[in-house]
């Protein structure tokens, strides 16, 4: 009889080519894809080439590599490392090269082209590669040279994750979505909460959550310290791939019995739109108790936050209201594709008209690296994933975490401000 | 290996971002990386590291982002390596793999004061506080991460295994 198996580790026992395994086992993995953007690919390729006996990737069609952080580049440091790029995905033939212009942020841009899948496993050179554990596939973050060694063999090491598991029941509240649930999930389980394990979401919330709020969750994940978070594959998951052209995927489930070193369960009948405060992702508070704090930019975008439903709930709040004269407000679709759609359902017009900017992609400001750096005391409420000491810019600056709604309003409030308050404070 | 320096003790959750801001992550060379060390954190530590000294820290340290030149800017830095109660686990790897010797010992962390000298030895994982003279145990890595080391990293491994594979004819 065989062991039960969580999701995780049912993927990763069949790319490991294992009847089963158990978490602390040591196996070495066979990889679906492997991503980098500039800044990873740069580090990587160069480690690549130190390798005896590797003159060729393994599987050029198993690679993906994304420019993203610091473009278009900001700089002639910047555009060095996306030159040093852009020919070895030309020398190597790596197909799956993302120019701007045509990409956008990889973990918005890869989902969206049906190159991650339910079952596969994915790395990449940036922490959240955790996101494709949307689609219920074994998705992680590593450094560059985790990526130079995948380049030339198509496998890696890792020790099998303990799994915890978060049942989320209850309803969602007006306004409430993904964001806000990883925020809560976060504080509920600390920053390292689920370092080296696996989250598995679950219960009757989720199954309701469009596969934006899954990304979302998923790529927060590692801000609990997780290896990896997963969702389980469903006639949404399915609806998605379908409309992507994903095809060819191995659905797992988790085994009844399946055992989690802990099981959270979260009534989300209780939550409201949820803001975190620097300068940890666990720093939660409502958003309608921040009103006293003043804003000085708005971020929204990013591979958190930088899907199209994302972009309809800024544009709700924002349709027929004007940017607080105070503020910055600073748009970024994550994709070419989410830019034209944005253009194609008018939000473009309404984003333009309240006094916004509305960049191509680029991870830019969450990163502080271009598009909306701050000065010493500013501070940005922001969709993006860390609020971290200096994240976006100046030491001195402040970062507070929130979904698409809140950041809209509190762009137009001035002020931290919950959509429900700014009815009240400024009708559209 | 015998690591030998001053401490130079930090709390809890110190992120990749502030061991190198993402403002300095198009520099990939270790010594310009390591002028900008820990800057956001403690703008004094790149002015009183002195090569060999090591970071000692709470739990979680190196968490966020999967940036390999944290590890790099440590090294770069002069750093010879980083006690903690515990690590995040991208910053662990990437430690493994750019041969930066980082060791988990949480009762270490607690009987060690900033400016200690310290010495570590990094075969036997033991920590010894030469201003007080107490010895603390850290946790052992896992044989196949000691084999990977002593392989000389992850790069060496990747060697071994392309010269396995079977000659395509």
């Amino acid at each position: 009889m065989a062991r039960p198996m969580t999701m995780t580790e049912k993927i990763l026992a069949a790319h490991a080519g294992k009847a089963e395994l158990a978490p602390g086992d040591i196996v070495s993995i066979t990889l679906d894809l492997v991503m980098a953007n500039e800044l990873s690919a740069a580090v990587a390729i160069t480690e690549f080439r130190k390798i005896k006996g590797a003159t060729r990737v393994h599987d050029p069609e198993k690679i993906a590599l994304v420019p993203s952080h610091f473009t278009p580049n900001k700089d002639i440091a910047t555009a060095t490392l996306s030159t040093l790029m852009r020919d070895f995905a030309k020398e190597q033939k790596i197909t799956n090269y993302f120019e701007v212009g045509r990409g956008g942020i990889e973990h918005v841009v890869l989902p969206e082209n049906g190159m991650v899948g339910p079952g596969e496993t994915i790395i990449g050179g940036d922490s959240h590669t955790t996101t494709y554990g949307g689609i219920g596939a074994f998705a992680t973050g590593v450094g560059s040279t985790d990526i130079a060694a995948a380049f030339a063999i198509g496998e890696m090491w890792l020790r099998v994750p303990p799994s915890l598991k978060v049942v989320y029941e209850g309803h969602l509240r007006p306004y409430v979505h993904g964001k806000d649930l990883i925020l809560h999930t976060i504080a509920e389980i600390g920053v390292d909460g689920a370092t080296y394990a696996a989250i598995e979401f679950t219960g009757p919330v989720i199954k309701e959550l469009p596969m934006s709020g899954r990304f979302t969750m998923a790529n927060m994940s590692i801000e609990a310290g997780a290896k990896n978070g997963i969702f389980p594959v469903d006639a949404t998951t399915e609806a998605y791939c379908a409309a992507v052209g994903k095809k060819n995927y191995t659905i797992f489930r988790a085994d009844p019995d399946a055992q989690y070193t802990r099981t959270i369960t979260i009534d989300c009948s209780k939550i409201e739109p949820q803001v975190a405060v620097p300068f940890l992702p666990e720093n939660q508070k409502n958003a309608s108790d921040l009103s006293d704090i003043t804003i000085s930019q708005a971020v929204i975008g990013t591979c958190t936050n930088g899907r199209i439903e994302d972009m309809r709930q800024a544009a709700e709040i924002l349709k027929g209201r004007k940017v607080h004269p105070d503020v910055r407000a600073i748009v970024i679709p994550g994709s070419q594709k989410v830019y034209m759609q944005c253009i194609k359902e008018g939000l473009a017009e309404i984003f333009v008209e309240a006094g916004c900017v509305l960049s191509t992609p680029t991870c830019g400001p969450c990163v502080g690296g271009h598009m909306g750096v701050l000065s010493a005391g500013e501070r940005c409420i922001s969709t993006t994933n860390r609020n971290f000491r200096g994240r976006m810019g100046h030491v001195q600056s402040e970062v507070y975490l929130a979904g698409p709604y809140v950041a809209a309003a509190s762009a137009i409030a001035g002020h931290i401000c919950g959509p429900e308050q700014l009815a009240a404070e400024v009708p559209a | 290996m015998i690591l030998r320096g001053t401490a130079h003790k930090y709390g809890k959750n110190v992120d990749t971002d502030v061991i190198i801001p993402g403002r300095y992550c198009n520099l990939i060379d270790p010594v310009e990386l390591g002028k900008h060390a820990l800057e956001d954190l403690d703008v004094n530590f790149i002015k009183k590291v002195k090569p060999g000294d090591l970071i000692v820290a709470d739990t979680n340290f190196g968490c966020g982002s999967s940036r390999e030149v944290a590890a790099v800017a440590l090294k770069g830095a002069g750093v010879s390596g980083v006690v903690a109660k515990s690590f995040a686990r991208i910053f662990y790897r990437n430690c493994i793999n750019t041969g930066l010797p980082i060791f988990e010992c949480p009762e270490g962390v607690d009987g060690i004061s900033d400016g200690d000298k310290i010495t570590v030895d990094a075969d036997s994982g033991v920590v010894t506080n030469e201003t007080s003279g107490k010895q603390y145990k850290s946790t052992q890595l896992p044989p196949f991460m000691q084999e990977l080391i002593e392989m000389g990293g992850l790069l060496r491994y990747v060697e071994r295994r392309l010269s396995d594979k079977p000659q395509v004819a």
